[in-house]
């Protein structure tokens, strides 16, 4: 044991000096700005450095032992254990994703806060330190051993892959958006750069280098994220603790929405100007489409001429050069045929819809014009965080760390810590969107049209989806409904918005790209680890030299990276979709046949591959005929997005686990001794272990 | 115990999201009371209920002598 404490000790002295290094290194960058150093160099420098301090960290790890490899000896500190958790878990969608989720949805994207914390309780108290206690390599050896048979470990096996696939595509999207725009790399060529490093890692060193690179990353991602948000807490209300802050700042952003909603006041009557003109364009927009309907081909045809012919008119009259260009830029955007035109006048509608509607109040509960729609939200809310927590329960790659603490104990305690250095970021996100809300609300909407910030015109080159303001009333002034801000760039642009230096940028977008990068690490090691233990292992060759598992589990972790960064190539669109996805998937599959397999020693073989089936095959169907992307479209049950798809999924799989269990033998002597291994700590002998 | 904090949970997340526009008059710290539990007042007690767990259980299973230095 004094070991063990020796080696922790260790440990905090080196992550202390590392955590230093960190911040001496932004110091050092930020008097480099000073100097003159251009904007590009310093994102490179950062990028650069950082990706090679986790490849170092994945040379200095490697090795070849199986323990080591798999779950890095079962030796990591409770505290360390928590740190890597909690990069693993922080992926892109809660860096960059979660308080662009909240400046646009405001109380209503507070779900993601609570689902994705909450569900750290159900992980404490039902399966981390059972699964410790289990002591093997994955989830699909538990159920493997739990259940007997090759059935539900090969389920297993399957729907991890099914979810961690889907969640590692969401990251591998957000670590290409992040290279290829701080770098001006393409995106393609940035999702590779980003997969090398990914490999580099946890190709070398498996759970061991990923663990440390992973603590190493957590550090560098919690600075990135603290630093523009205390700035901002100081600048605005002179507390340095943002979380308790921003009350004062919510009061202020509600007080302004109240004025800006209001067309009594100058402000709110120039908005509700705008409003109308974009009411009008809906209207338009929805005529359009209606027209299109009737008249087809021929329509779009007179269409184009009639805009061809007004831009005739405006050049023979000499009229002003910027309604020539308004023009010309119509008909240029013309679509060209009767799809093009359906999808993009829906768009039109949708967008022009969103904005002409009065700014919903962001510390509104369910805000809603009538009880109905207030209702079906709460509905909603209440579903995606059910689904968000129990998944959170459910996913391999999380579970998986509880393998690598040192006790029982130590696994109780490690969720703890996990769920601490997590809040610490999820406790910011909130204060950060309210913050960059009031930027926006007093500096950017009232500025003038001809002293727009740079930052404005940098992001409209990005993408004009993300970032766009246009002088819709031509008043000069920019109002509230005029400008279109994407979720997905409020943190990396808060520095910029706020005013603070480069450098706080290029450390956000670092700190995004170890989210990025931590969870996906993760994620590929889960793939791998269920395709080569699990199935090679386990069913094709049980006495395979350890060698050759540890060589073909690295060569499955390219052939996984390799497809994984092909899908991506292919953009299947809505990170918030696919991870929300991920979440249902893993809670429908696994959650039950888990729970139940620890706590009721009754549930046996035919129950789970019922349960595990059963959950996963209704959540799959719900998304599937729900989700537009897939052009099904059936109504929806009980108004239940496609999210929460997983509402449905667990209660089939608790039902199916029992029914099935009922109506099937009951297990034998074995595997009630293996449970009863599970649940008490000290318990050892042969007849648990003996199953496995 | 299990069941004790597991209701603790359940009413913190989805009791107070349920009334959560009934509870919207109150005020804390100038957040609007649901607010304020949804961002932060939740997160803190699920730390608290897994910190309680942890420690309990250590003590219990001391106490029952099954845990693993015991």
């Amino acid at each position: 044991m004094s070991g063990q404490s020796q080696f922790s000790s260790q440990l905090k002295r080196y992550y202390s000096l590392y955590t230093g290094g960190v911040i001496g290194f932004i110091v050092l960058l930020s008097i480099l700005e000073q100097m003159g150093v251009p904007n590009q160099t310093l994102g490179y420098i950062f990028l650069g450095v950082t990706v090679s301090l986790y490849a170092g960290i994945g040379i200095l790890s490697k090795t070849s032992d199986v323990s080591e490899y798999y779950v890095a000896g079962r030796r990591i500190p409770a505290m360390f254990n928590g740190m890597a958790t909690a990069a693993d878990w922080m992926s892109a969608a809660s860096f960059i994703g979660l308080a662009g989720t909240l400046y646009i949805s405001g109380y209503d994207g507070l779900a993601f806060v609570m689902g994705w914390t909450g569900g750290y309780c159900l992980v404490a108290l039902f399966l981390a330190p059972y699964l410790r206690k289990f002591g093997q390599y994955t989830v699909p050896d538990f159920l493997g051993a739990r259940y007997g048979g090759d059935g539900p470990r090969m389920i297993g096996v399957f729907a991890a892959i099914l979810c961690s696939f889907t969640y590692v595509i969401a990251q591998i999207y957000g670590l290409g958006l992040i290279v290829s725009r701080f770098t001006g790399l393409d995106f393609g060529v940035g999702v590779f750069v980003g997969l090398g490093s990914i490999l580099f890692c946890s190709f070398l060193g498996g759970m061991r280098a990923v663990t440390w690179t992973q603590v190493s990353q957590y550090v560098i991602l919690l600075v990135a994220y603290m630093i523009p948000v205390i700035w901002l807490s100081v600048k605005h209300t002179g507390n340095p603790v943002p979380q308790i802050a921003y009350g004062y700042v919510l009061e202020q952003v509600t007080a302004r929405e109240k004025v800006l909603n209001d067309a009594n006041t100058p402000d709110g009557a120039r908005e509700a100007e705008v409003r109308k003109i974009l009411k009008q364009r809906q209207t338009d927009a929805e005529a359009r489409l209606l027209a299109l309907d009737a008249g087809g081909k021929d329509y779009l045809t007179t269409e184009r001429t009639l805009l061809e012919k007004k831009l005739a008119a405006l050049r023979e009259r000499h009229a002003a050069d910027a309604d020539i260009a308004i023009a010309e830029q119509a008909l240029y955007a013309f679509p060209q045929t009767v799809a093009a035109a359906k999808s993009v006048w829906r768009a039109e509608v949708e967008a022009d819809r969103l904005k002409s509607t009065p700014i919903a109040a962001h510390a509104e509960a369910y805000a809603g014009p009538d009880e109905a729609t207030r209702d079906n939200k709460r509905k909603n809310f209440l579903a995606l965080v059910f689904c968000l927590m129990v998944g959170t329960a459910a996913l391999p790659h999380i579970l998986m760390r509880f393998y690598t603490t040192t006790s029982v104990k130590e696994a109780r305690l490690s969720v703890f810590w996990s769920l601490l250095f997590i809040s610490l970021l999820y406790l910011t996100a909130p204060a950060l969107a309210v913050l960059a809300k009031y930027d926006v609300y007093t500096l950017l909407v009232g500025s003038s049209f001809s002293e727009l910030p740079s930052w404005v015109s940098a992001w409209e080159a990005v993408d004009k989806a993300l970032m766009n303001v246009s002088d819709i009333n031509r008043d000069g002034i920019v109002q509230l409904a005029e400008v279109t801000i994407g979720g997905d760039l409020i943190v990396l642009a808060t520095p910029e918005i706020a005013g603070l230096p480069y450098v706080v940028t290029a450390l956000v977008a670092a700190g995004g790209l170890a989210a990025a990068l931590s969870t996906a690490d993760g994620l590929m090691l889960t793939i791998a680890n269920a395709l080569s233990h699990d199935v090679y292992y386990k069913m094709i060759d049980p006495k395979a030299p350890t060698g050759r598992r540890l060589a073909i589990s690295k060569g499955l972790l390219l052939v996984v990276a390799v497809c994984a960064a092909y899908v991506t190539s292919l953009k299947p669109g809505d990170i918030l979709f696919m991870v929300g996805a991920a979440f249902s998937l893993a809670g429908s599959a696994f959650f039950p046949a888990l729970v139940l397999g620890i706590f009721w020693k009754r549930a046996n073989k035919a129950g789970a591959i019922a349960g595990m089936i059963g959950g996963l095959s209704v959540c799959m169907l719900y998304m599937y005929i729900t989700y537009p992307f897939f052009g099904v479209n059936a109504p929806l049950w009980w108004d239940i997005n496609p999210i929460s798809a997983g509402i449905f999924g667990i209660p089939v799989g608790f039902a199916a686990v029992i029914l099935g269990s009922m109506f099937s033998r009951p297990p034998g002597a074995k595997v009630r001794a293996l449970v009863d291994y599970v649940r008490y700590p000290n318990m050892t002998g042969d007849e648990g272990r003996g199953v496995s | 115990m299990t069941g004790a904090l597991l209701s603790v949970w359940f009413l913190a997340t989805f009791g107070v999201s349920w009334f959560a526009r009934d509870l919207q008059a109150l005020t804390l710290l100038g957040f609007p009371f649901p607010f304020f539990m949804a961002a932060q007042g939740a997160l803190l007690i699920y730390l608290l209920l897994v910190g309680f767990y942890a420690w309990r259980m250590g003590k219990l299973d001391k106490k029952y002598g099954v845990g693993e230095d015991a």
